[in-house]
């Protein structure tokens, strides 16, 4: 077990330098000219050209990308363009809102989930399942900031229960990361419940039903622990989407989070930062799938036992 | 698919849209919706506006109806390039096997490491805000998932019988693959292309929402949602209706893909 975790682990490295380098390539792509953009449309060519050889970008690319690596292990992500303060230092201000809200979102998708697949599939075609797989359907038909407003038109405006923008107080966060979590609820019950309705038709759970077990220990210990696994799965790589839905979810509650600085930076043509948030989504995006991973090896006796050998 | 009800409905919805968009012309001018018109601003919704009209006086209904075409037009392309893209690379990687599937797959696992709308953004930013660019953002940033669904389906194929033969007969491996591997391996792949116009026009949506798509004062969806944030506390009618269009159109193409995806899989029917 020790050797897959450690492999996993040992693989984040190489892993991490080719999202860097598709990241950093992508943005390279961009017309680079950044003194232009740091020194206004007055400056002189020269000076233009003089502070992007200081900046090291009259380089070819690769030769940049290795600097950019070099310096990002020393926790320097380079100078924003416009406010001309350290990337890292912008991003870690902002990046534990980011997480916060993530975190709770996908918690309370799968919370809310997770329990409405599972009822849907065990009452396949009962009022609740129709009614439940049409509801989730709809929701995951709607655009997560269009939700956001209408909640936002529903709750803070018609019943005036909770703030609509900012991020101050935990009040703040409920209606942002539940914004960020129906979607994916829905997302998360449509799957749990087609698992689940291939898991109760394995034999293995006929079998169970056939020695006498009560229904609610068939579904609970034989099918439902076999169904969670590819749910696991689906819940970390949801996680993704949330991340590049909190881009949008922030910009919409003016919240103050690395999906907000994103998209000013982006606006602002602000190269180095938009660099910066990005890959610092994308390793925490890792980080997480890595996670799913040694947990997934852990509840699944199958690549515990190829590994215990 | 004839007997799914919920995918006909879906079927029905996303025809009338489709119809809209084409026939947008016909059912209003585009005038009334680019035409400003101070005198009439924030109207609620009403008979001469049946959506109301936006801060410049604008008809709220003939911007949703022009807006479809954008809308469709963008997801609909954006899948189909992007298809057709994934269908090159995970064609290969599944038929060739071997060093080809290694380095497609390697690659592109390690571009699904960085999040779709993430991916999105950054070609954005690199290539500069507009809706050819969301366009090619959007289509590349899907690449990998195309690829892995269109590898997988392959796989399911290559090993059988029939392929062996046809290789046993010298037919050449471009035409083994048009021919005999990608007609039994396209149901999943069809299931996966149609649930994706939805995340693509949703994705579209929130481009625009974002800035980074069409500028005004042209019809989108997103950008209306955008112009309407502002106001919707007093007007709510600015947003409520093009928001309800981007629902439709995905709620439309997810039901069809859904109703797919139950013909084409034996194993979730009782």
């Amino acid at each position: 077990m020790g050797r897959y975790v450690l492999k996993r682990v040992l693989l984040v490295v190489p892993t991490l330098l080719a999202i860097i380098f598709i990241v950093f390539g992508i943005m390279s792509l961009t017309p680079n000219n950044p003194a232009a953009v740091m020194l206004g449309p007055r400056a002189s060519a020269d000076a233009v050209a003089k502070l992007n050889s200081e900046l090291g970008y009259d380089k070819p690319m690769l030769a940049r990308y290795v600097d950019y690596v070099m310096n990002l292990a020393r926790g320097d992500m380079g100078k924003s363009y416009n406010s001309r303060r350290e990337v890292f230092k912008e991003i870690t201000l902002r990046f534990p809102t980011t997480v916060k809200l993530a975190t709770v979102s996908i918690l309370v998708a799968v919370v809310i989930g997770v329990p409405l697949g599972v009822f849907a599939a065990v009452r396949q075609y009962s009022v609740f399942d129709v009614t439940g797989t049409a509801a989730a359907m709809f929701m995951a038909s709607m655009p997560g900031f269009w939700f956001g407003m209408m909640a936002i038109l529903l709750f803070s405006l018609k019943l005036g229960l909770l703030p609509s923008y900012g991020s101050k107080t935990p009040a703040h966060l409920i209606l942002p990361s539940l914004t960020l979590a129906i979607p994916v609820a829905a997302t998360i019950m449509r799957f749990t419940r087609t698992t689940m309705l291939e898991t109760i038709r394995q034999d293995y759970v006929r079998t169970a039903r056939a020695k006498g077990q009560t229904e609610g220990r068939v579904i609970i210990n034989h099918a439902l622990k076999n169904a969670l696994l590819p749910v696991v799965t689906v819940a970390g790589m949801e996680f993704g989407w949330l991340l590049g839905g909190a881009v949008v979810i922030e910009t919409l509650f003016s919240i103050n989070g690395v999906g907000k600085l994103i998209i000013d930076s982006i606006h602002k043509k602000d190269v180095p930062q938009v660099t910066g948030c990005a890959l610092f989504l994308a390793f925490f995006f890792m980080l997480v799938m890595l996670a799913v991973d040694i947990l997934y090896a852990y509840i699944d006796p199958r690549i515990k036992a190829r590994y215990q050998r | 698919m004839k007997r799914n009800r919920a995918s006909m409905v879906g079927l029905f919805i996303f025809s009338v849209i489709l119809a809209s968009a084409v026939l947008a012309d016909f059912i209003v001018p585009m005038s009334a919706a680019l035409d400003q018109n101070m005198s009439e601003r924030y109207l609620p919704p009403s008979r001469p506006h049946p959506f109301g009209t936006d801060l410049y006086g604008r008809d709220i209904f003939a911007r949703v109806v022009h807006g479809a075409r954008s809308s469709l037009l963008l997801g609909m392309s954006a899948v189909a390039v992007g298809i057709t893209i994934g269908g090159i690379l995970g064609a290969s990687a599944g038929y060739f096997g071997g060093a080809a599937d290694a380095v497609i797959s390697r690659v592109l696992d390690t571009i699904m490491c960085v999040p779709f709308m993430l991916l999105a953004l950054a070609i954005v930013a690199s290539l500069g805000t507009g809706i050819v660019n969301v366009l090619i953002a959007l289509m590349l940033a899907m690449v990998p998932y195309y690829t892995r669904v269109i590898r997988s389906a392959i796989l399911n194929i290559v090993g059988m019988d029939f392929i062996e033969a046809a290789k046993a007969c010298g037919v050449p491996s471009y035409r083994i693959i048009l021919r005999h591997v990608l007609p039994n391996a396209i149901g999943p792949v069809i299931v996966q292309a149609t649930m994706s116009v939805g995340t693509m026009i949703i994705s579209a949506a929130a481009m625009s929402f974002l800035g980074m798509g069409i500028q005004p004062p042209s019809p989108e969806w997103g950008s209306m949602l955008s112009e309407g944030k502002d106001y919707m506390l007093k007007y709510p009618h600015m947003v409520i209706f093009p928001g309800m269009a981007i629902t439709l159109t995905a709620l439309s193409v997810n039901l069809m893909g859904d109703g797919l995806r139950d013909a084409l899989d034996p194993k979730l029917r009782d």
